[in-house]
């Protein structure tokens, strides 16, 4: 550890992001950099713990102690091998990983103010690409041909792996370009595409074999390969099946997200295909990061007004959460950049009804309520308090989560990955998961 | 004559003991029954040296060696020959007939074969009705023997005939009950297992007017347990030793090795009468056996002690360049005998007495005018009237004082090196034979470089932390580096993962019954200088040849040197190199034919003439795997040894794996003469390529090596030995998790504690991490090397107790004071994936009561305590809460070694007092007033530290603030030291007369002491209990730290579970255990922790890490660093106010443990925790399936000892603190101390009046404690002044307070004035004596030491090591021995006269004074930390004048007197001693005055 005491002298400094005025009109990345001095600088805040909480809570067992210290002795090119050892793909982890890593970092416990880990990793990989530190690694062949069905973040972990440990790996992916949610998803302004084409360009130039708009049904996985990986995600969407679900007006989340993103990838759509929230009042139901995403999304479109609603209570405002604690991730209030570039925010309230006139949507009537502690234990208790009142609205995104898809019987060369096996979550685990499962499959069929 | 076999984990050969010897010696051998008398009245005044078993009546040992009583036996009626024409001695036999006939004619065989005959067999009178049980019971049948038969002729090698004869039928006769005390026709001995006052009574012949001899050598004997058997009382045949040989394993070995070329023409052939060695026998007796072995060979009495026992001979020792040489010549032929000695000798012609090289044992003696001569342990032993005195002195380290008694001589060590330096043209013969490997240059280049570097160090294991926090440290700073927090790893045989060989290794460390070295302060008795070669004709022939050696200065070789040493061609040296490898795919198998192959190829070697062999792995490749290089070595060392070809050459080892400092002592403990790192010098140089570090190669090489040579120095001292020659092959390890088979075979070790792998396992390991190498090569892998996560945690590396789930849930746990989120915790910290601790192997016995039976928490916390965590290493905050909690459960904390704020004694917080209830005295003495001490409800000796045993420790500058350096009565800014060993323990009976010193000071206290868990430390316990201790800490080497050097923390000492078992066992069998109280501690975290170690013997639990965590440390593992974030261990006030603990935390935590024991104990079905302590029946071993598991062997750790009624402590230690002297001087003084007036008291004092003054110091702070109390500042400032005539025992006036005022007129034994707190003390001679004071000791070794306030004058010379650690009191004294003023850190001091070598060594703070009247000073001054300058200032001109004017006043020193009449002339040979840190904080006290002058000068403006 190259300065032992400079969190003592340091404060965190985070990049930030661009001014309001100045993003709020397109979809670039709204995070800056720092400077690779003022980089080198925060890393030096790393105080390599005997015990580093930041690693334990990395579902990737990323290090940060270790590649902290050499970007901080500029040993970049060092900092990236150290840093790729447990993470295949830092460019997106460093731009939409929400960093357990730093919720958990001492340094947070002391004062609230990590180590900024996650703009580290981006900064490292960054360079390492701008330096051509990143080349492919054409890894000698071991025969065995593996198929992965679905090209994101889990999928392209498990075939990063599996192609460096020698297998013939064939990415089947639905959409016409790999991603996943990172392409369909995330808006642009949280990562641009370039960064993911970047990616793939190079997994190609490794040997991996990428099929498009292949449509697997998990029933009938196409023959011919030692080993299958579904990577599939979570396609469906939780819906809110209340009257007036039917009104024009009301639409998933993703049906807006990925939509913009195709369109800014240069993709045509008919008008009366097109969901955008130009001149709208705005609704969105759902307080998590996709519902901020809409509210970022609709923003840039135009909307007239955003209004962010949920059904659970106000989470706790600060850094801590009690119930939670450190070194635990705290489920506090968050404040994305979205928020910051306009929209109300309300907790406690359920949606009754879309309201519409002619087909299309008007409003939704709403109330608010209350949680009450369920007697039996489990689940609380949900109680209306005060009346129903009606939120006007031309446009509803429902950004609500996903259901945990469910899955035949498969065989033993079966393997099923990420959002696909366990439900929505982080991209960070979705990698995580990726990367094991290669392990086990290089396990049992190298046996 | 191991009497003792056992199944469980004592082992006889821990044994230690130490004593008190006296000898007196009539100059012109005038033979008198007095002198007999005399002998034993000294004895008996020596008894407190001594110490009795459990039955109080059987002594450990006592004996006297005398001149033959040659009128004594002719009035018995024996019709002896005239004098030295027959031999005598008495015998002990076993006491049935049949098997006393069959030795008997097995003598009278051996004498008549000889041409002698058994003239007679007298039956010694005895009187066993004095005796203890213990002795009785195995009391032998005690015959005197006569032999003669001697022709004219052979009279003068008649002595030799008789030693030929007692060995031949020493060899012959395997009874255990038989044993020859001495066979000469010079002297006899007479011993036994007997107490000093014992010896008298017990042998009526002693008593017998008629019984004379003019020379007598005495000794007592204090052993660590209660076995000591008849034959090990002291003398032995020719000597008696009071110390202990640290180096024994490797002399013993040495010595078995070296027989093969030790025939002489005097003594014939060797291997009549080898073993030189008797086996089974104590250290004391082998250094017996070896110095009569080279007597009868032929050399003179001090040349053979001088060959065993060498001084010290490097630049700062002032010697001369002859008898340099002489001990250079002769260190090639053989390793010293090193630990601490006092020596007497005698062959019944001469008697003389010699110390070690470091003076660790104190003999003084005293000759009179009517040519009598006593030397003893202790002054006073004799009374003489003053006017008979002609002449006081002491022995010096590593000095020969000897008596010829024939010709009424007294030879002193000057005379006596000059003529045995004179002896041979040793100089010359070195300078033209001997080669020195620093001197030789070669023009070859020799590149450090590897190729495939990243797959090597796979293949030798290598992983970033080795790089990064082992290599780049100690090539940058040049030392190792320091870590913190205790080492919670599995051991090596537990772990899953491929092990470095060295991993399965522990360093063993000195405490108690010999002091560690201090290495750096006392750098002066220390080599590591080796000669390796091909040992000649031996010692017994002297001859130039024999020098034919090339000369390392450290055994740490470069490339380069390697390259030299392969290729000196000139003189005929010639080297093989060996290779180290196996044939991997064979396994165990392979590795085990590789080692023959490599053993009788290195058999070969020798026979061919080789002088050294190089093992090397240099050649491993893909079939052949690099073996081991400790196995390696060893299985070398020891083969060689055993077809007696060792010392005929050298073993040089070049392997791979060497990295660490501890890789280097193995090897050299192991065998090696020195040895080549060269993977660790590739490393270096591809850091230094790729600009990781900024130094270039050479001088990263060159640190790197000093590291590792001060390292090694370290490592040495720790055991207390002094140079590398007597620690090669010396075995201080101890290794766990090795099978019995292996150590047996390749490691010359008899026993396993816990049984576990062999060379299966050991070849896997090898095997895996070759495949794991050639695996990386083949794909090509490009990450950097893994974090193995030895220091660090990490997911996937080696597991941690402490961890992220452990941590937070605790924190969590006792934050909230949530039981069932404790429960969680505990689930984490018991059920590992995979076993850490050995308690992991455990499961208990049940038998369930309701938990309602079982006794509550509050009965159940008074068992925890916190562990000893100073006032420094932790922040303010910390310690407090630590304080409170402990207060607060009425359980205890400790304070730590660094004192306790004043303060804290008397308020409280939240109506909860502050005061620590257990005060820790630790060697640097910090804090240590008698105030603290009369505040403390149980005092603890700190002996070792687990984390770093044998280690001093240091609180760097930059944590002592204004608090701390008040607290620790120093100075802030400046680092503080504490020494390695405690300089008044440097034995058992030194650490029993400071447990009576501190009983003395506080009767009230319990004294604890604090030991680390090694093999043996059962032994030390018993001898700790012995010595009157209350309560035993075994700390498991485990334990947290603040600060240790990092191969300290991992390698040194071992698992509490071991040392705690054995400790208990010992205990137990010797009848002691219900005496003591049993506390350990070591990575405790649960209520399964607290059950395990209670079932293995522990009645007191003590916690320092996991206390720390509910607290708020999270691990970080910077306590060194001052940064800890948390604001636990720092002292920085910004990180303090990050403190997030509170003392409930710590309730919590405690009370949540002792409900989790309730539960455990009612499944368990007890209901109170003194029940379960020590049943080790209760406990049930896990199975396992894994195989490196299941060759662990538990039935030595689970033996259960029967001999003790209690398996806890159920009784009280007898102090024997009545009728003291202090008890009359309190009486006396009561009445003063209560109104503030003032009394005189007169007293004649004797050296069995020990620690005189020190209860009534303690008496008076506690009157002034129990005021302040009630809330009463009244000031108590009696007058007490007291003269005394006499020769004072220890301890004189030892923590004498403020008001009393002590006047001793005659002289004073060791740790005078120790611990001084404010009191005043003056020495001078007896008024009648007409010596002159200044050239006279009369004051021992090691006063003043840890003095804190108060004044010490001295009219005359005083020992070695004044001053140590003073930190506030003046003192004058008219001349010093080595070491004066050693890590001083305040007062003032003044020598007026000659001082020792390394005089200010470590000095940190204060000022001494030294009259350097020969202008010599500078080479005695150790000038590391301090300046010398002339006295020019008129301050310091003042001062010095003063303190002089105050000498004259208390002591009326006729020197004082004539340097006041003539002051200008004298100040001017003074020179003033002031270190340059202290120096740097004086002036900037003078700069500060000087602008608050300014500032109230502008302001007055």
């Amino acid at each position: 550890m190259g300065n032992p005491k400079a969190f003592l002298s340091v404060p965190r400094k985070e990049a930030g992001y661009r001014p309001i005025h100045d993003r709020i009109h397109d979809f670039g990345e709204v995070e800056q950099t720092l400077n690779s001095n003022d980089r080198r600088t925060q890393a030096s805040r790393c105080m390599d713990c005997g015990v580093p909480f930041c690693h334990w809570a990395c579902p990737l067992g990323n290090k940060p102690p270790e590649w902290n210290d050499a970007l901080f002795k500029g040993d970049w090119q060092l900092a990236y091998e150290l840093l790729t050892t447990d993470n295949d793909f830092p460019e997106f982890t460093g731009r939409i990983c929400p960093a357990l890593c730093e919720k958990a970092c001492v340094l947070n416990l002391m004062d609230h103010n990590p180590t900024t880990n996650r703009e580290d990793e981006c900064a490292i990989i960054e360079h390492a690409f701008s330096e051509d530190y990143v080349q492919p690694r054409i890894p000698s062949r071991n025969g065995k041909t593996v198929a992965v069905i679905g090209g994101g973040p889990a999928g392209l972990a498990a075939s990063t792996r599996l192609n460096q440990l020698g297998y013939k790996v064939t990415v089947l992916e639905a959409c016409e370009s790999a991603g996943g949610l990172l392409r369909y998803g995330i808006p642009n302004f949280k990562l641009n595409k370039a960064i993911i084409d970047r990616r793939i360009a190079l997994l190609e130039a490794e040997g991996i074999e990428f099929k498009y708009n292949q449509n697997i049904d998990s029933t009938k996985l196409p023959k011919g390969y030692d080993a299958y990986v579904i990577a599939s995600g979570t396609p469906t969407a939780r819906d809110l099946t209340i009257p007036g679900r039917e009104l024009n007006g009301v639409y998933l989340a993703l049906e807006m997200l990925s939509q913009q993103n195709r369109v800014l990838a240069g993709m045509q759509f008919k008008n009366n295909e097109l969901v955008n929230a130009k001149g709208k009042d705005v609704l969105v139901i759902g307080g998590g990061d996709t519902g901020s995403d809409c509210i970022g999304t609709a923003n840039r479109q135009g909307a007239k007004s955003v209004t962010q609603i949920e059904i659970m209570p106000k989470p706790p405002v600060g850094p801590e959460d009690p119930n939670s604690p450190w070194p635990n991730w705290p489920r506090t209030m968050k404040t994305t950049s979205s928020h910051e570039e306009g929209c109300t925010r309300r907790w406690n309230i359920n949606s009754l009804e879309f309201l519409g006139k002619d087909g299309k949507l008007t409003g939704v009537k709403v109330q608010e309520i209350t949680w009450e502690p369920n007697p039996e234990g489990g689940r609380p208790i949900m109680k209306p308090v005060g009346k129903p009142e009606v939120i006007k609205a031309d446009m509803v995104l429902l950004a609500m989560g996903f259901l945990k898809p469910q899955h035949p019987q498969f065989q033993d060369n079966v393997f099923v990955v990420g959002d696909a096996a366990s439900g929505a979550s982080l991209v960070v685990r979705a990698l995580a998961s990726g990367r094991d499962i290669a392990e086990e499959i290089d396990r049992k069929l190298s046996h | 004559m191991q009497q003792e076999t056992t199944n469980g984990l004592y082992n006889a050969s821990n044994e230690h003991d130490a004593c008190g010897v006296g000898m007196i010696v009539n100059i012109h051998g005038n033979k008198s029954h007095e002198i007999v008398d005399s002998a034993l009245k000294v004895l008996e005044n020596l008894r407190h040296r001594g110490a009795e078993g459990a039955d109080g009546k059987t002594g450990d040992g006592a004996g006297i060696l005398l001149q033959i009583p040659h009128e004594f036996i002719l009035l018995q009626g024996i019709p002896v020959p005239e004098k030295g024409k027959y031999g005598t001695g008495l015998v002990f036999l076993p006491k049935e007939k049949k098997r006393q006939q069959e030795i008997l004619s097995i003598m009278i065989e051996e004498i008549e074969r000889e041409g002698l005959s058994l003239m007679h067999l007298r039956n010694v009178p005895t009187n066993p009705e004095c005796l203890g049980e213990a002795a009785i019971s195995t009391e032998p049948d005690i015959k005197q023997i006569f032999v003669t038969g001697v022709t004219d002729d052979k009279v003068d090698s008649f002595e030799r005939t008789l030693y030929i004869i007692r060995k031949k039928i020493e060899k012959r006769v395997a009874d255990e009950d038989f044993y020859i005390c001495s066979l000469s026709n010079k002297s006899i001995v007479y011993k036994g297992m007997l107490s000093s006052l014992q010896l008298r009574q017990y042998y009526p012949d002693l008593t017998n007017n008629y019984f004379t001899s003019g020379i007598a050598l005495v000794h007592s004997r204090f052993s660590t347990n209660t076995f000591p058997t008849w034959s090990l009382a002291q003398p032995f045949r020719m000597l008696a030793h009071n110390g202990e040989i640290n180096t024994i394993r490797g002399n013993r070995g040495w010595m078995q090795a070296r027989e093969s070329v030790l025939s002489s023409k005097r003594l014939g052939s060797v291997s009549d009468i080898s073993p030189i060695i008797q086996p089974d026998m104590s250290d004391s007796a082998s250094l017996d056996n070896v110095f009569e072995f080279f007597v009868m060979s032929g050399l003179s009495l001090p040349h053979a002690m001088a060959v065993m026992v060498p001084e010290s001979f490097n630049d700062k020792n002032p010697i001369s360049e002859d008898l340099k040489a002489f001990y250079e010549y002769h260190s090639i032929l053989m390793e010293p005998w090193d630990g601490p000695a006092a020596l007497l000798f005698s062959d019944g012609r001469y008697a003389g007495g010699m110390l070690d090289r470091n003076g660790l044992r104190p003999a003084r003696y005293t000759i009179t005018k009517n040519d009598t001569m006593v030397v003893a342990s202790e002054v006073g032993v004799m009374d003489f009237d003053p006017s008979e005195i002609a002449e006081k002195g002491r022995l010096q380290p590593g000095k020969i004082l000897l008596i010829d008694t024939l010709d009424g001589k007294i030879y002193y060590d000057g005379e006596i090196k000059e003529r045995l330096a004179a002896q041979h043209p040793y100089r010359q013969w070195l300078n033209t034979n001997r080669i020195e490997l620093e001197k030789i240059h070669s023009g070859r280049k020799i590149s450090n470089k590897i190729d495939d570097l990243k797959i090597k160090e796979i293949e030798f294991g290598f992983g970033e932390e080795d790089i990064n926090d082992t290599i780049i440290p100690m090539a940058t700073s040049g030392q190792e580096p320091t870590a913190s927090m205790g080492n919670d790893t599995p051991l090596a045989v537990l772990s899953d993962k491929p092990q470095l060989f060295f991993n399965y290794f522990r360093q063993q460390f000195a405490q108690v019954t010999n002091p560690a070295i201090d290495s750096i302060r006392e750098n002066l008795v220390m080599s590591l200088t080796e000669y390796i070669g091909r040992v000649g004709t031996g010692i017994l022939n002297p001859d130039e040849t024999n020098c034919k050696m090339v000369r390392l200065s450290h055994p740490i070789l470069t490339n380069t040197q390697l390259d030299i040493l392969c290729n000196i061609r000139y003189k005929g040296f010639n080297t093989i190199k060996l290779p180290i490898t196996f044939d991997g795919s064979r396994g165990g198998d392979g590795l085990h034919e590789a080692l023959d192959e490599l053993c009788s190829r290195a058999e070969k070697s020798v026979d061919d003439g080789y002088n050294y062999i190089i093992l090397t792995d240099r050649d491993s490749d893909d079939n052949n795997v690099a073996m081991p290089s400790l196995l390696a070595v060893s299985a070398v060392h020891h083969y060689l040894i055993s077809v007696g070809k060792r010392v005929q050459t050298a073993l040089i080892v070049e392997s791979g794996d060497i990295r660490e400092v501890m890789h280097a002592a193995l090897l050299l403990g192991y065998g090696a003469s020195a040895l080549c790192p060269y993977m660790t010098y590739a490393i270096l140089d591809d850091i230094v390529k790729n600009g990781k570090i900024q130094e270039n190669y050479n001088t990263a090489e060159a640190n790197y090596i000093k590291a590792v040579k001060k390292g090694l120095f370290k490592i040495m001292a720790k055991m207390g030995i002094s140079t590398i020659r007597s620690y090669r092959g010396a075995k201080i390890f101890e290794s766990i998790g090795l099978s019995e088979c292996l150590l047996n075979t390749y490691f010359g070790t008899e026993t396993s504690t816990i049984g576990g792998i062999g060379l299966e396992t050991i070849a896997k390991d090898a095997i895996a991490m070759h495949n794991d190498s050639i695996e990386a090569r083949e794909k090509k892998t490009e990450t950097p090397l893994p974090t193995l996560g030895q220091f660090h945690w990490r997911k996937d590396g080696i597991q941690h107790a402490w961890n992220p789930e452990t941590i937070a849930t605790l924190q969590l746990a006792t934050r909230t004071g949530n039981y069932d989120t404790f429960k969680k915790y505990t689930a984490f910290a018991d059920k590992k994936e995979k076993p850490i601790f050995i308690r992991d192997f455990f499961d208990f016995k049940r038998r369930p009561i309701p938990i309602e039976k079982v006794e509550p928490v509050e009965k159940i916390v008074k068992h925890f305590v916190t562990g000893a965590m100073s006032f420094g290493a932790l922040s303010k905050e910390a310690h407090e809460a630590l304080a409170l909690a402990m207060n607060k459960l009425g359980a205890r904390s400790n304070t730590g070694e660094g004192g306790e704020d004043e303060d804290r004694f008397h308020s409280t917080f939240d109506g909860i007092s502050l005061n620590s209830k257990t005060k820790q005295v630790a060697s640097g003495r910090f804090g240590v007033t008698t105030e603290y001490l009369t505040n403390a409800e149980e005092i603890q000796i700190k002996v070792a530290q687990g984390a770093k045993p044998g280690e001093g420790g240091q609180l760097p500058g930059f944590k002592v603030d204004e608090i701390i350096a008040k607290t620790r009565h120093s100075i802030p800014g400046i680092s503080l030291i504490s020494p390695p060993p405690h300089h008044d323990i440097y034995s058992i009976e030194d650490l029993k007369q400071l447990i009576f010193d501190l009983k003395n000071v506080n009767p009230h206290a319990a004294i604890s002491v604090k030991l680390v868990a090694e093999s043996g430390v059962g032994t030390i316990a018993a001898g700790v209990v012995k010595a009157k201790a209350d309560l035993v800490v075994i700390s498991g080497a485990e334990g947290g730290t603040g600060a240790s050097p990092a191969s300290s923390m991992r390698f040194a000492g071992i698992s509490p579970e071991i040392g705690l078992s054995e400790t208990q066992q010992t205990l137990v069998k010797n009848g002691l255990r219900s005496l003591v109280r049993l506390q350990v501690d070591g990575q405790l975290k649960t209520g399964r922790d607290v059950i395990m170690m209670a079932l293995l013997g522990a009645e007191e639990f003590s916690f320092g890490t996991s206390v720390l965590i509910t607290l708020g440390c999270v691990m970080m593992r910077k306590c060194n660093k001052n940064t800890c974030p948390m604001g636990v261990a720092t002292q920085d006030p910004k990180l303090r106010a990050h403190f997030r603990g509170s003392y409930k935390y710590v309730v919590n935590y405690f009370t949540f443990l002792a409900q989790e024991i309730r539960e455990y104990l009612a499944e368990m079905g007890y209901t109170s925790l003194n029940d379960i302590v020590g049943h080790t029946e209760l406990l049930v071993p896990l199975a396992t399936d894994n195989a490196k598991l299941a060759s662990l062997d538990f039935t030595r750790l689970l033996h259960k000892e029967t001999g003790d009624s209690s398996m806890y402590c159920t009784k009280s230690q007898e102090h024997d603190l009545e009728g003291i002297l202090d008890k009359q001087i309190i009486s006396g003084s009561k009445k003063a101390i209560e109104t503030n007036g003032e009394v005189d008291l007169d007293f004649a004092i004797k050296n069995t009046d020990r620690a005189v003054g020190t209860m009534l110091s303690g008496y008076i702070e506690k009157y002034k404690s129990d005021l302040r109390e009630k809330g009463n500042n009244k000031v108590v400032e009696p007058t007490i002044n007291v003269k005394f005539k006499g020769a004072a025992g220890q301890s004189f006036g030892a923590f004498l307070v403020n008001g009393v005022d002590f006047k001793l007129e005659g002289e004073t034994n060791d740790y005078f004035a120790k611990g001084l707190s404010g009191g005043r003390i003056s020495i001078l001679p007896p008024i009648r004596s007409n010596f002159n004071a200044e050239d006279n000791i009369i004051a021992g070794n090691t006063g003043l030491y840890g003095a804190t306030s108060g004044e010490l004058y001295i009219n005359g010379k005083v020992g070695e090591r004044f001053g140590v650690r003073n930190s506030g009191a003046i003192s004058v004294i008219e001349g010093a021995g080595d070491h004066c003023c050693e890590y001083m850190t305040g007062g003032r001091i003044v020598v007026l006269g000659e001082t020792g070598r390394n005089f200010a060594a470590g000095m940190s703070g204060g000022v001494a004074y030294v009259w350097d009247k020969n202008h010599n000073f500078d080479y005695f001054c150790n000038m590391d930390m301090v300046e010398i300058n002339l006295v020019e200032e008129s301050s310091y001109r003042k001062e010095l004048h003063e303190l002089i004017r105050q000498h004259y006043l208390y002591t009326g020193s006729k020197l004082a007197r004539t340097m006041l009449d003539d002051w200008s002339k004298y100040v001017e040979d003074f020179i003033q001693v002031v270190p340059i840190e202290y120096k740097r904080v004086l002036q900037e006290e003078q700069v500060k005055k000087l602008q608050q002058k300014i500032a109230d000068m502008q302001r007055d403006y």
